[in-house]
């Protein structure tokens, strides 16, 4: 092998995993996405790519490359994590555990879609279900259904056991749920905010 | 009472105890009928859900999974679940534990703070892997009374009860599985291949939080494949799918009304609700007939087509 060729290659490999995304992929033991050959197993496996525009092989290419664009694009949250990619990958990379740590890594930057944030904190922090059943007004028809069914209204879960509910509060206080959360919305305020400036001012000058 | 045969620790979960709760009954009573104990696991929070919570911060997703786990330990048995979903997370926080022993030492760390110890000693199980697996279809067979021969059932599996497959009992198989068509066809009713069968139904992974419309394009996309092979029910083995096509057909019907043709109305039936009603038990307690007249709950789609089909086998 000439000098050339090995020192290009070098240089490709050096370069493509320098970024902050590729780095936090190899921090979390995913460092596998170098075998990625880009080919579209993933893609042409996937039931959503044949509906919105997500595209899983760009959703790679661009974690790789280090383009952090994936990161604010909705795309990513397309992905149902049907796993065929996983399984398909010819690489044996293991693609949708890519996408869920992608998503992991938006999440911290602050991009995480309202419906979402709601879901994890007003909804799983706060009752420790994702689908919950103990308002006292919304969920009442829920209970009485599970009583025509000759079951309690509430279930033996978090719902029967208030101390549970702070269990499991004290474990996501203490692996960094709750200050990723908090952290996440401030950056999603910041920006909207900023946003909102831009918008402003663009009116102003049009006025003007 | 005679002795169990089986022991299970049974994990709710969230949607088949607040959202279908005859799901719960009709696992319940199955069980019970077949000879195996339920126990409840006391305090046991979301698994959390595999595509929404662990996309938002796997270590999160990971120690409030090694919580619930801990929870069945204590009960010395494995934790038994009916949702694909839990499944998933029970299921691979228990592999990638056992086979991570510095993060396992980790959760540990994290569980000690509020008195708890994870081991890793007893294997997550799906409903229906149990009744696959650790019972068996001739054992099965032996507790069915009534036979659906005039039922064709599209049979919906879904996408974590086999995948990923490494982390599954399935013996790598996820390209065909059939333990389920086995255990629907027990009863008498027939199994009906259909286009597409082992696609996801659209619910998962956090996109029908995000964009319903999109989540139930794949639910359109399987209620045409499955109406053009002609099925009178669709049988499936977990609680969000459960939701996404029972729920999401009201949805399909609405958002896409100009590209379906007629709206859809294929009942939507868990398996041990068929298994049971098969098995010679009350179909109004397995939530196959409507007993109260509340508004607005599930079953969004009636299924007294379903009864209108076996009625003559279970009279």
């Amino acid at each position: 092998m000439s000098d050339n060729v090995e020192k290009y290659i070098k240089r490709k490999v050096h370069k493509g995993m320098s970024t902050k995304i590729s780095q936090k992929f190899i921090d979390a033991g995913l460092e596998k996405i170098r075998a990625c050959i880009n080919c579209g197993t993933c893609t042409g496996s996937c039931p959503s790519g044949r509906r919105t525009a997500y595209r899983t092989r760009s959703a790679i290419r661009k974690a790789l490359t280090g383009d952090e664009s994936v990161l604010e694009d909705i795309d990513i949250w397309m992905c149902s994590t049907c796993y065929y990619c996983y399984e398909r990958c010819p690489r044996d990379i293991p693609v949708t555990d890519m996408i869920i740590k992608l998503r992991n890594i938006a999440v911290e930057e602050g991009f995480i879609l309202d419906s979402h944030f709601t879901l994890a904190s007003d909804i799983f922090y706060a009752t420790g279900h994702g689908v919950p059943a103990n308002d006292p007004e919304a969920h009442k028809q829920w209970r009485a259904l599970r009583e025509s069914y000759g079951l309690p209204p509430l279930p033996p879960t978090v719902h029967s056991y208030p101390e549970a509910v702070k269990e499991c509060q004290t474990l996501m206080n203490e692996v960094g749920f709750r200050a990723l959360l908090d952290n996440a919305a401030k950056l999603k305020a910041k920006r909207k905010a900023e946003a909102e400036k831009i918008a402003k001012e663009k009116t102003e000058e049009e006025k003007k | 009472m005679s002795e169990y045969k089986w022991r299970y620790a049974f994990f709710l979960g969230c949607v088949i105890p607040n959202r279908y709760p005859m799901i719960e009954r009709s696992i319940r009573d199955v069980f019970e009928e077949l000879g195996a104990e339920i126990l409840d696991m006391p305090g046991a929070s979301c698994c959390p859900a595999p595509g929404v919570f662990r996309a938002f911060h796997i270590p999160t997703w990971l120690v409030i999974a090694a919580r619930n786990i801990s929870i069945a330990e204590e009960l010395g048995v494995s934790p038994l679940t009916g949702c694909n979903g839990c499944y998933g997370t029970l299921r691979d926080a228990w592999y990638d534990l056992e086979h991570n022993p510095e993060e396992k030492k980790h959760v540990n760390e994290l569980l000690a703070k509020v008195g708890r110890q994870y081991k890793g000693n007893f294997e997550p199980k799906h409903v229906v892997q149990a009744l696959y697996l650790d019972m068996g279809l001739d054992y099965l067979k032996d507790h069915i009374k009534h036979k659906f021969d005039d039922l064709k059932v599209g049979v919906h599996y879904g996408c974590h009860i086999v995948k990923p497959s490494d982390k599954r009992p399935w013996h790598g198989e996820y390209e065909n599985p059939q333990f389920l068509d086995e255990i629907v066809e027990i009863t008498g009713a027939k199994s009906i291949d259909y286009k597409d069968k082992y696609m996801c139904c659209g619910a998962g992974g956090a996109v029908r939080t995000a964009v319903k419309e999109v989540a139930a394009d794949f639910t359109r996309e399987k209620l045409v494949n499955m109406r053009d092979a002609g099925v009178d029910i669709i049988i499936n083995c977990c609680p969000f799918c459960h939701l996404q096509l029972d729920l999401g057909q009201v949805e399909v019907n609405n958002f896409y009304k100009d590209i379906i043709g007629e709206p859809f109305k294929i009942p939507v039936i868990y398996i041990t609700q068929l298994l049971g009603v098969a098995m010679g038990m009350d179909p109004n307690r397995l939530g196959l007939i409507k007993n109260h007249d509340l508004k607005g709950v599930s079953p969004f789609i009636p299924i007294d087509r379903f009864l209108d089909i076996v009625k003559e086998q279970i009279i």
